[in-house]
């Protein structure tokens, strides 16, 4: 034997090699689509880019200067507010939703079916239907309220900052619900009937079940889920853009949505990406605390809480 | 069908016949001017990149007109158009990449944030200007830098108040008013009717942007001095927001929340008197299917926005310009299409299926028909000369784009005018937001 065709065989032979030849595909993919962009995002937020000038490093002056920008701050604000607000709404009506489609109701299939609707639907598109719902002149809402006689003058959704506030924090728990309770669905079509049998022989009441038995058996997936949940809406773009585009008075401006105007409209790609950055360390925490707060793993595999 | 008598032949005739001597005429006349023409470079191709119509008509002449460019050239030539406001994001990707479209017909300072990627466009501006009457200060402002021609200004979104006549009238007020006091008082007058005003207060690029700067420059104020300082904490400013705070009262609610299509919908559903907006309002209404509308459409007027203390014009409109960006393969091609497309023969009809929502950015285009078909498209007609660009007092550049599209003169008025800051507040917010882009 050569030793070039005994170094072939070697190679053929070798799990090492083998393994990592195999995962080299998939490395490239995530390198060149993945890791590259989110490194060159975060390089742009350390300089000084312009649309049309490549710019130079210029440490965290970015950082600095946003930090005494006061609607950055108020961005952030908002950013928490929002996510803060939606995900528990999102988290309680979804598991309500869930826990309901859970039971045996008639058109069981169908019923699971439409309540995906609003996930399924382009956010672009329920976001003008929440456009015109909010409208100032033309508002649903408040056109059927005036002529029941219970309000005299159309309700300004969008017009002042905290009701604009929590009319897109509404538009989003409206879309975002169908992802958590069909999530849920799920997990909680895996619990064993046996074990609600053997409480209800035990005499534990609904509560009980559900506190003893549903939701520590549950909790795996709700850190899945209210992982996702929280990015989706931490970076929420669309909703924002299209009903308020940060208005009033940047009373909605995300994070996001703050970025975006400053990276691409307003030319400042440095100050655009710096704001993106800033998102990741709020976005880890909000991760690692989903992850580790709500994945008890020790209980699950038989051991004790600490 | 009338019958044509031989008396009317004969009128015709003569009609044809001097019309045929007086295009001689101007064709000589025109040779005068050295034609200027650019040799397509073998095999070309273009791709444009332009904004979605606002008008049907507008879309299709531009387009009847790429096809006679291309029978005459053989070039073939790809339009494709998006949302106006995504063609910014479009032409920043593409001068940022180095590929794109060859021609992007772009908005406002555009070709300012990237000049260096663009093509010298100065031989074709200045035989264009010469050959039809000058360009508009404001559109020569958009489109050169350091005397350099960037780009090639296509034209103005005309912008006025459209107001109904017999509101206005009912609330005193028989001529469009020419001053500031005259039209708060126009304001309160249909306030007081239940016939009220609504302009723009949320983030609308356009028509927001249009009324604030005016506000702000006719009493004086402005974001930035001659020398690029941050200005706009002023007593002239203050005094613009005092104004606004008067004229907020006088609004219907909601405007807070408004973008730019919200003020048509209200007018066009009788909820608001007066806004301001291009002519589409006015169309919208002509050309309605429903009776109730187009009555309405005798009784939209136009008014020119009043001149404040300053004693100019000082308006702001969104200016569109064409930019060749020096990735392109085929800039003489593109550099002909331009030309082909500036000139006369094709612009006036363009302008012309553009029913007035666009005004052209040469001098001589005042001239065209369109402007005076109908009387309600003459104001239309003017609304360049008296324009300012939205680096004003300094220079278009990364930082007017920034301070324009971070909102500051929208913020600042919208949070002056509904009470939520007081003037003085809101204009020492605003000075600390423009100074991050104008560094001291």
């Amino acid at each position: 034997m050569t030793s070039a065709a005994r170094l072939l065989d070697r190679i053929q032979n070798s799990r090492d090699i083998l393994g990592v030849l195999f995962l080299l595909p998939a490395a490239a993919l995530l390198l060149v689509f993945l890791t590259y962009p989110l490194g060159l995002g975060g390089w742009l937020g350390f300089t000084d880019t312009t649309i049309g000038r490549p710019g130079v490093f210029i440490g965290t002056d970015n950082f600095v200067s946003l930090a005494r920008d006061s609607v950055f701050w108020l961005s952030v604000w908002n950013t928490f507010l929002y996510t803060a607000i939606a995900s528990v709404l999102k988290f309680g009506l979804g598991l309500w939703l869930a826990l309901l489609l859970n039971r045996n109701i008639a058109f069981k299939s169908l019923l699971r079916a439409v309540i995906l609707l609003p996930w399924i639907v382009p956010t672009v598109l329920s976001a003008i239907a929440f456009w015109w719902i909010y409208d100032s002149q033309f508002s649903v809402i408040s056109w059927t309220l005036t002529r029941l006689g219970l309000i005299d003058h159309y309700i300004d959704f969008l017009g002042q900052p905290n009701l604009a506030r929590g009319s897109v924090i509404a538009a989003n728990v409206w879309r975002g619900i169908p992802f958590v309770a069909i999530s849920l669905l799920a997990g909680l079509q895996t619990i064993s009937p046996s074990l609600y049998e053997a409480a209800m022989l035990d005499g534990a009441r609904s509560w009980q079940r559900f506190r003893h038995i549903t939701y520590p058996l549950l909790t795996p997936i709700v850190a899945v889920v209210m992982t996702f949940s929280v990015i989706f809406t931490f970076t929420d773009f669309q909703l924002i853009y299209v009903i308020t585009r940060g208005g009033p008075l940047n009373a909605t401006h995300l994070m996001a949505t703050l970025a975006f105007q400053r990276a691409i409209p307003g030319g400042q790609l440095a100050e655009g990406a710096a704001i993106a950055g800033a998102m990741i360390p709020f976005l880890l925490a909000a991760i690692l605390f989903s992850y580790f707060g709500l994945q008890r793993r020790a209980w699950q595999q038989g051991g004790t809480d600490a | 069908m009338s019958r044509i008598t031989r008396r009317d032949f004969v009128k015709t005739s003569a009609g044809l016949a001097a019309g045929a001597a007086l295009g001689k005429g101007l064709l000589i006349g025109e040779a005068h001017a050295a034609d200027l023409s650019y040799k397509p470079e073998k095999g070309a191709k273009l791709r444009v990149l332009r904004w979605k119509r606002f008008v049907q008509g507008d879309e299709e002449q531009w387009l009847a007109n790429t096809r006679k460019f291309t029978e005459k050239t053989g070039i073939e030539v790809r339009v494709d158009s998006e949302g106006w406001e995504d063609v910014r994001p479009k032409a920043a990707v593409a001068a940022n990449v180095g590929s794109g479209p060859d021609v992007i017909i772009g908005w406002f300072d555009d070709p300012h944030q990237y000049p260096d990627k663009l093509h010298d466009l100065s031989e074709l501006a200045n035989y264009l200007g010469k050959k039809y009457g000058g360009w508009y200060d404001v559109c020569r402002t958009f489109g050169t830098r350091d005397g350099k021609w960037i780009a090639l200004p296509l034209g103005v979104i005309g912008n006025l108040f459209c107001y109904r006549q017999s509101h206005a009238r009912a609330a005193g007020f028989e001529t469009f008013p020419a001053d500031l006091s005259g039209f708060l008082k126009l304001c309160q007058g249909l306030k007081a009717k239940g016939t009220p005003a609504g302009l723009a207060l949320g983030h609308a690029v356009g028509d927001g942007n249009d009324w604030v700067h005016w506000l702000v420059w006719s009493h004086g104020g402005k974001l930035v001095d001659e020398k690029g300082n941050v200005a706009i904490n002023s007593p002239e400013t203050i005094a613009a927001l005092e104004y606004s705070r008067e004229l907020y009262a006088t609004f219907i609610p909601g405007t807070l929340s408004w973008q730019d299509p919200h003020n048509n919908k209200a007018f066009l559903d009788g909820q608001v008197s007066l806004t301001n907006n291009g002519i589409s309002i006015y169309y919208a209404c002509k050309n309605s299917q429903d009776p109730k509308l187009r009555e309405m459409a005798a009784d939209v007027g136009h008014g020119a926005w009043p001149v404040g203390p300053v004693g100019r014009r000082t308006e702001f409109m969104q200016v569109t310009q064409a930019m060749l960006f020096k990735y392109s393969k085929y800039p003489n091609a593109a550099k002909e299409y331009l030309r082909f497309m500036w000139e006369r023969e094709q612009f006036d009809p363009w302008m012309q299926a553009s029913i007035g929502y666009v005004t052209g950015p040469l001098k001589d285009q005042e001239k065209s028909t369109i402007w005076t078909a109908d009387p309600k498209h003459t104001p239309y007609r003017d609304v360049a000369k008296g324009l300012l660009d939205n680096g004003y007092a300094y220079k278009l550049g990364a930082a007017s784009a920034a301070a324009m599209a971070d909102c500051i003169l929208i913020d600042m008025v919208a949070a002056a005018a509904s009470g939520s800051k007081t003037p003085k507040e809101a204009a020492a917010e605003a000075e600390k937001r423009a100074q991050r882009y104008y560094k001291i």
